[in-house]
């Protein structure tokens, strides 16, 4: 297993500045608003929000711990485990289905080495590779129909991503990809 | 429109009206508001801010649009029902959750013309009374929540929002809301729920109608992308005018998202009713597959129930007369596709041809909607499930004839029974798909299935006897 992507979770005074100012474009008495702008704060830096980020939201915004968690658990696009270095959402719904995406899915864990029946116990699982560099989910619908398949690597969004492109897509992040 | 040229491959095909989508693909175009300005931008603001308020929302009403994100209400209307007498702070929320599966129009929106967007917002907002808005975008959508948040800067630097606007006095912030994958957030509640940063479990309403508890039990108005910047074009071209676009009651234009089994999926805005489904198919979209046919089209979302390409139709017209409808004629407006079933919804037009088979469409569907319920009613946490589990089966070839009926029995117990309209969202593609297909689901299924364990075999054989 490579050496963490992620740095661990650690405050800074920039990553305050930064919650701050989303903090900031809620009412006063409204910080609750702000739990879904911090972890993404921390999700961005940190790959995922585990217990120590939870209880720093919390407190940045005078909530207890479990306000936090209800959110983090609840929604699909937060993460409670780290993904790899590279994370990709491939569409499963019903347009890109049908362009191909579950061969694509199918043919970048080839290429990767990913173990999808290895996903971690979130309702909405990620699976990463053994080397650390990939990691795999399968997202709804991303609004894209039309050029099917479609899916995000980090925040970059590839359009018509046929199957038997894949090795491609990985190329364009990583051309020692596969499995380590 | 003949200064404007568009990218090579990416022309309009010439059917279309481009209103909304006009800086779309366009050539020697860029999202930065000196760009927007420069092609004639914020004009409209500047004509707006000069009204009273209530006459805008009047040229709105005029207008006849309706809302673009889905339900088709009228605009106007929901901007009236913030209570007279209000003194509470009133929000303006722009719905940039495009999640419903079919439909890719507002994602072009906020990345390449997003100070469109923003004019018709401040223009909204100036309506409706409010000082604050807020655009919920969908996580998935990263470049853009950027794109939008420098184009908010662009937009302040230059006086067209923040304080004392153009010298009015009125003030408006407008601040980004990034969503986390939840399709759920679309719904207008649930949208105003997770704003408020709990789990986006949707209100009831009554009495939650946002226009009078809303964000913060606020009056909130709440709009889909695409009608906020209708409203900017109402203000350019007046109610009056804007109304002569499209057809009665149906007005304006809309972009269609046309994927799945066509030539030429994409987007495309046409005059709301002025297209057919058969103009829209065949001509816009060069038709089927290679060596393929049409069989069936979901018109407006995975939400609206799916129609048959064969089908014929009895419908009233809106002078009482009857009217028989083939599938191709249908205009692509609100109320015909309504009469005839089902709902022109987010114009998420997804087309299926014969090589498909509509237990895999009706299983992809069921495990969207099993992996979106937010789980607060009963019935739809555990009958999305359930739907998902037995169409699980019949797509495996591990289901009996009964297994059709309980699965369409279970929608039924959803429809209707749910504190939003995710229930109905989730039971029409079932009830649709089995009454339009029931003879082809049940003919994957076998009385005698080989898959069932031997504990099952030994159970029927005794109600069999």
């Amino acid at each position: 297993m490579d050496t963490a992507t992620f740095p661990p979770f650690a405050v800074t005074p920039e990553i305050e500045a930064e919650a701050n100012k989303r903090i900031d474009q809620y009412p006063e008495d409204k910080k609750r608003s702000a739990v879904l702008p911090l972890l993404h704060i921390v999700q961005h830096k940190f790959g995922y929000i585990n217990s120590e980020a939870t209880e720093w939201v919390a407190s940045m915004l005078d909530l207890e711990p479990m306000q936090v968690y209800e959110v983090v658990s609840f929604y699909p696009g937060l993460r409670e485990h780290a993904p790899g270095k590279y994370h990709m959402r491939v569409c499963r719904t019903l347009s890109c289905a049908m362009a191909g995406s579950a061969e694509l899915m199918e043919r970048i864990c080839e290429l990767t080495g990913i173990d999808r029946s290895k996903s971690d116990s979130h309702h909405n699982p990620i699976a990463v590779s053994p080397c650390g560099q990939w990691s795999v989910e399968f997202a709804e619908c991303l609004a894209s129909c039309g050029t099917g398949p479609v899916c995000l690597v980090n925040d970059d969004f590839h359009e018509a991503v046929a199957p038997d492109s894949a090795q491609e897509l990985l190329d364009q992040y990583d051309t020692a990809a596969s499995h380590s | 429109m003949s200064n404007i040229t568009y990218l090579e491959g990416k022309e309009p095909d010439a059917r279309e009206h481009r209103l909304i989508f006009r800086n779309v693909d366009r050539a020697d175009w860029d999202n930065s508001i000196d760009c927007y300005i420069k092609d004639g931008g914020y004009e409209q603001l500047k004509k707006a801010i000069t009204m009273e308020p209530q006459a805008i929302t009047n040229e709105v009403k005029t207008s006849g649009l309706r809302g673009r994100g889905g339900a088709g209400f009228p605009t106007g209307v929901k901007w009236g029902f913030i209570p007279p007498n209000n003194t509470k702070p009133v929000y303006l929320i722009c719905n940039c959750d495009e999640s419903e599966p079919g439909t890719f129009k507002d994602r072009y929106i906020v990345h390449q013309d997003p100070h469109q967007l923003i004019e018709g917002m401040v223009i909204s907002s100036f309506a409706v009374g409010a000082h604050t808005a807020y655009i919920y975008i969908r996580e998935e959508f990263p470049e853009a929540s950027t794109i939008l948040e420098k184009a908010i800067e662009e937009a302040r630097e230059k006086n067209f929002l923040g304080e004392n606007i153009l010298g009015s006095g009125f003030n408006l912030e407008i601040y980004i809301h990034r969503g986390a994958g939840a399709y759920i957030c679309g719904e207008e509640t649930g949208l105003i729920e997770s704003l408020e940063g709990k789990r986006p479990y949707p209100r009831i309403k009554p009495p939650y109608f946002p226009a009078a508890l809303g964000l913060y039990m606020s009056p909130t108005i709440v709009n889909n992308v695409e009608s906020l910047c209708h409203v900017k074009h109402i203000i350019a071209m007046g109610g009056e005018e804007y109304a002569k676009l499209g057809t009665p009651r149906n007005t304006g234009t809309r972009i269609l998202c046309v994927s799945g089994d066509v030539q030429k999926p994409g987007y495309y805005e046409v005059e709301v009713g002025k297209i057919t489904m058969g103009e829209l198919l065949n001509d816009i979209c060069g038709g089927p597959k290679e060596g393929r046919s049409f069989k069936a089209v979901i018109p407006g979302g995975s939400s609206a129930k799916i129609m048959r390409c064969e089908e014929t139709y009895q419908i009233k017209n809106a002078d009482g007369t009857q009217q028989e409808l083939s599938f191709y004629d249908i205009p692509m407006d609100f109320d015909t596709i309504a009469a005839c079933g089902s709902m022109a919804g987010s114009g998420g037009v997804i087309v299926m041809d014969d090589s498909r088979k509509i237990s895999w469409v009706l299983n992809n569907i069921n495990h969207f909607y099993a992996h979106e319920s937010c789980g607060q009613c009963t019935p739809c946490r555990e009958g999305s499930m359930w739907m998902r589990k037995i169409s699980d089966r019949i797509a495996n070839g591990e289901a009996t004839p009964e297994d059709v009926q309980t699965l369409e029995e279970v929608a039924y117990q959803i429809d209707g029974r749910t504190v939003c309209a995710f229930g109905e969202a989730a039971s029409w593609p079932v009830e649709a798909i089995i009454s339009k297909f029931r003879d082809e689901l049940e003919a994957e299924t076998s009385e005698d299935n080989e898959y069932l364990s031997e504990e099952a075999k030994r159970q029927l054989s005794f109600i069999n006897q």
